[in-house]
């Protein structure tokens, strides 16, 4: 069974590119279809409850679920599963890379690549922000955060804890005079 | 002393990353390039490209190669740094997975009670601006030259950032294929 949970979390590892999101419906397959170790509601549930814990979500739904068939056991074999492929794809890209970075084609080739990679970057700002619930009222959030970090050198971590104890805050006791106002944003 | 402190600051890029990949890169390039200095800021433009081209999380992906990397740069001999890119991509995983296995029961409980539910309602919103901060720092003069440095480099780069992003949000063109028609653009061009 261990042995099984790790070819099956390792499969989803090597052949999910681009990670996180982008695993799901492998992972989906894999779990739920395939080897019907949960159905699918509760992948859902396991699903919220990786995305509201901090790391690695693909890693996440791979230990939790691990966790849940074999104890503690399966949860290592599972999270060393998904993160095995990625390591050693990268350590050899890494080792290649140091070498041939240098090289004029290589040079030339990510001269184009990186204005790109911000772009990529750039983009699921907005496509995000429909998900993340940004309204005009709750606005200034990511631009006050984005600010404080890009050009005040804030470090990000500050950011979340105060974006979660605000919010706590928020909610615990000021929403009630503000929730007319608010209307139905969530 | 280098491996203690990939160590740290690994750890700590994963018990703050919440929302996944792209938010996290703000944490990453927080620590790595402006804290540490381990990269530059186009070596770290690198490494995104590579990690969206190659299997599994981005994390673990920037994880590894920094680790590899960082390693490397201080001089020490290849096997170490292969050490420091295992190190570095389990300290990402330990602690958010040992607190999966503890909370995560506590979390299908009550995820979708009030207190979790007003933690998110800014702290999702907040995520937006830290991945728009990385998307800004990275418009460096390292990532899209300058104009005193080229006028050629920095008109193309500038191209080359509204093709991605108009193709990447518009026509849902994948981000691998467009790193490559980029890097391809790139080949032909300079």
């Amino acid at each position: 069974m261990l042995l099984e949970l790790f070819t099956t979390f390792s499969k989803v590892g090597a052949f999910t590119l681009g990670g996180g999101y982008a695993m799901v419906p492998i992972l989906e397959k894999e779990v739920v279809d395939k080897h019907g170790w949960i159905d699918r509601e509760e992948f859902l549930n396991i699903l919220a409850v990786a995305q509201a814990t901090p790391g690695l979500f693909a890693m996440n739904m791979a230990s939790h679920i691990g966790h849940k068939l074999c104890g503690v056991k399966g949860g290592i074999v599972s999270a060393l599963g998904v993160a095995g492929p990625s390591i050693i794809a990268i350590l050899l890209i890494a080792m290649f890379f140091q070498t041939f970075k240098d090289n004029i084609y290589v040079e030339k080739f990510f001269r184009g690549v990186r204005p790109a990679v911000v772009a990529l970057i750039a983009a699921p700002c907005f496509s995000m922000a429909k998900s993340a619930h940004i309204t005009l009222y709750n606005m200034w959030i990511p631009i006050v955060a984005c600010l404080l970090i890009a050009a005040f050198g804030v470090s990000p971590i500050w950011i979340i804890l105060l974006a979660g104890v605000g919010g706590y805050v928020y909610g615990r006791f000021f929403e009630d005079k503000v929730k007319s106002r608010k209307g139905g944003v969530r | 002393m280098i491996f203690l402190k990939l160590f740290l600051v690994f750890s700590k890029i994963g018990i703050f990353n919440f929302g996944g990949g792209y938010a996290m890169l703000s944490l990453i390039h927080n620590e790595v390039v402006v804290k540490n200095s381990w990269l530059t800021n186009s070596e770290f433009a690198d490494i995104v490209a590579i990690s969206q081209s190659t299997p599994g999380p981005i994390g673990i992906n920037s994880a590894t190669y920094v680790g590899y990397t960082a390693v490397m740069n201080e001089g020490y001999p290849q096997w170490a740094a292969v050490l420091g890119a295992v190190l570095a991509s389990l300290s990402v995983i330990w602690l958010p997975f040992i607190l999966m296995l503890t909370i995560s029961r506590f979390l299908l409980k009550h995820g979708k009670s009030k207190p979790v539910n007003d933690v998110f309602s800014v702290l999702r919103p907040a995520i937006v601006g830290l991945i728009a901060a990385a998307a800004l720092l990275l418009m460096s003069k390292e990532n899209f030259s300058s104009p005193q440095e080229s006028w050629f480099q920095f008109i193309v780069s500038i191209l080359l950032f509204c093709f991605a992003f108009v193709g990447t949000r518009l026509y849902k063109i994948h981000p691998i294929l467009m790193i490559l028609l980029c890097g391809i653009a790139g080949l032909i061009i300079y």
